[in-house]
């Protein structure tokens, strides 16, 4: 966690030392600001009247405050069910693929398993190639899996870089947890379930979180597999779409009014609001996970 | 089991010596099948997923109609290449490419180690938490987010970089920054590094912790200054991993990423945001030229590969840790 290796004398400072400390907190401080402020500005205009907002001048707190655009986007059929797709490939992407990637992980860090080489080696040249854009896209056409809510899943069942820092955390357990367990004659799945799953838990929560945040961010497959099939969209491909249209028009959002319920909702204040929606959940967890990433990044970060 | 069987009978022929090699391999794999049930499974998924798309490459080697079958596909060898290397939009967006990989790459070390380094002079440790956690806000909200906040901040209405640039007098009016070619990969840069400063320093931050704190004592009492430490003890403690990073960062050079260029990209500033993989996109989906896209994978992946593997042979030489 956050330690300081300088040792931490109370001795005086310097003029210069201090002036080093004075320059240094202000730039963090504004780094913060630079950070920040985009998100904060984006909240506050999904919080005010759109027709307010028109006239400018918002940035950290909403003139007319209101639930309008909160209101207006949700009654959106196309958004609403966008937001259960991409709660549900997120869900159910990260179990399949967490719990499949360290069963994996946990065969290859066996020393004595007989395809141990084979599996290590097949999968981790596949970080070294891709078939490209089009291949892909002819396989699953092949695979019938073009207009399907599988084409979000299938293809990341498991995860190589997932395998590989999980396979180096169990690696790390002391021999004798999954000696003991044998002894007891559990076989290698009820080892796998009752021990190693729930002693990998810090790595597997990096992972799930790498993983989860990956299916709830992405667009480019919906685009690519099912942008014919709006039941198939997620939320953050109807965000791509919205800031694609307002990229034609060069600006970042246009005078005329969407009817909303009592009052009118513009563009601009939908995209706000719909930006809110598409990162809040993220916002909200990634600070709990803080050292169990710091940590997985460490461990698989350079190794590979 | 009938078939494990068959193979064991059919090699009886064979010297003694393998078959005793052969029959304990498959004796063991035996003994191990709850092993091989947990990994075969999705060895045969990446079989399919990841080495069956393989195959599709012969498709940069014809002239490929979807409608017909292989067999029926015209084959015109190195073709789809010469045309791709004398074309002039390639060598553009191969331009592109290579300018936003270096302005990246540059960007990106300076100032990722930088703001390690500042980091790791902050003493008040609950304020460089809370720096830290906000530093790593940006890595996680998807592009399309990003590029939202990205045209929003340089909008020409009451987008804050012409506001702030505005009031300090720096322009006289609003510029309409997304809309002009030469600012493109500009743009580039400072949104990459907005978007990932944070997250690449945690990878200095642990080197930083394995720096042995005497080194700092003695250098105190020698009467060292705050830049002094920091030039001669701590830069020198993270040069292996600036050293490693850099050199896996070379092997990338031709992975400038997709979505932002793609997403910002517009009519505009086209001829300095398409890049390669915008390119192979456009080839083969809008256009329908599945020969050329493919082409230009092949280009991207074949040319990764040599510069991993240089980048590889380079850091062994240096007498760095192989990479993989």
């Amino acid at each position: 966690m956050a330690k300081t290796n300088q040792p931490n004398y109370k001795i005086k400072l310097s003029v210069g030392d201090r002036a080093f400390d004075i320059a240094n907190y202000t730039f963090m401080v504004l780094l913060m600001i630079v950070t920040v402020y985009p998100f904060v500005n984006m909240l506050a205009v999904s919080l005010n009247d759109g027709m307010d907002s028109v006239k400018g001048g918002i940035h950290i707190w909403p003139r007319v405050l209101t639930w309008d655009n909160y209101e207006y986007v949700f009654k959106q059929a196309t958004i609403l069910h966008a937001t259960f797709i991409s709660i549900s490939r997120t869900v159910l992407g990260t179990l399949i693929s967490t719990f499949c990637s360290a069963m994996v992980a946990y065969t290859i860090s066996r020393p004595d398993f007989v395809l141990r080489k084979f599996v290590t080696l097949a999968f981790v040249l596949t970080m070294y190639f891709n078939g490209g854009l089009i291949p892909n896209f002819l396989l699953m056409r092949e695979l019938d899996l073009l207009g399907s809510f599988w084409v979000y899943i299938v293809p990341g069942i498991v995860g190589v870089f997932n395998i590989i820092v999980i396979r180096s955390f169990i690696e790390q357990l002391p021999d004798g947890i999954l000696e003991s367990a044998r002894i007891d004659g559990a076989g290698e799945f009820t080892t796998f379930m009752r021990v190693v799953l729930p002693l990998t838990m810090p790595v597997l929560a990096t992972t799930s979180l790498f993983t989860a945040v990956y299916h709830w961010n992405s667009w480019f497959d919906v685009f690519l597999y099912n942008s014919s099939h709006i039941e198939l969209s997620t939320l953050q491909y109807e965000l791509m779409k919205m800031l694609q249209n307002s990229n034609a028009t060069g600006t970042s959002g246009s005078m005329d009014g969407m009817g909303g319920t009592a009052s009118f909702v513009t563009p601009t204040s939908v995209r706000a609001t719909m930006t809110i929606v598409a990162s809040l959940p993220i916002i909200m967890v990634y600070p709990f996970l803080q050292r169990y990433f710091v940590k997985g990044m460490t461990l698989g970060g350079v190794k590979g | 089991m009938l078939k494990n069987v068959e193979v064991e009978s059919s090699v009886g022929r064979v010297p003694p010596a393998r078959k005793a090699g052969l029959s304990l391999f498959l004796s063991r794999l035996v003994k191990q099948r709850t092993l091989v049930f947990m990994s075969v499974p999705f060895i045969l998924w990446l079989f399919l997923f990841k080495y069956v798309p393989l195959w599709g490459w012969t498709i940069a080697f014809q002239n490929f109609k979807p409608a017909k079958s292989f067999g029926e596909q015209q084959w015109v060898g190195w073709k789809q290449f010469e045309f791709m290397f004398s074309d002039d939009r390639f060598l553009q967006v191969m331009r592109n490419t290579l300018a936003m990989s270096l302005i990246n790459f540059v960007l990106g070390f300076a100032t990722a180690i930088t703001l390690a380094i500042l980091l790791n002079e902050l003493r008040a440790v609950a304020f460089k938490r809370v720096v830290q956690t906000i530093s790593y806000l940006p890595h996680f909200i998807s592009w399309v987010v990003a590029a939202t906040i990205i045209q929003t901040a340089l909008s020409t209405d009451g987008g804050i970089v012409n506001e702030v640039l505005l009031a300090l007098g720096l322009i006289q009016e609003p510029v309409l920054w997304l809309g002009v070619g030469k600012y493109f990969w500009g743009i580039m840069g400072v949104s990459e590094v907005w978007k990932n400063v944070g997250w690449n320093t945690i990878i200095y931050l642990a080197a930083l912790t394995t720096i042995d704190p005497s080194q700092y004592e003695a250098a105190e009492i020698d009467g060292a200054g705050r830049f002094q430490k920091i030039w001669h003890i701590t830069l020198p403690g993270i040069r292996p991993v600036i050293v490693i990073l850099m050199i896996i960062n070379l092997g990338q050079i031709l992975e400038t990423g997709f979505e932002p260029q793609y997403l910002l990209g517009n009519g505009p500033n086209l001829d300095y945001s398409e890049n390669l993989e915008i390119f192979i996109l456009k080839y083969g989906m809008n256009l329908g030229n599945y020969s050329l896209s493919v082409a230009a994978g092949i280009f991207k992946t074949v040319v990764s590969i040599v510069l991993l593997f240089g980048a590889n042979h380079l850091a062994k030489r240096m007498g760095q840790d192989r990479l993989f």
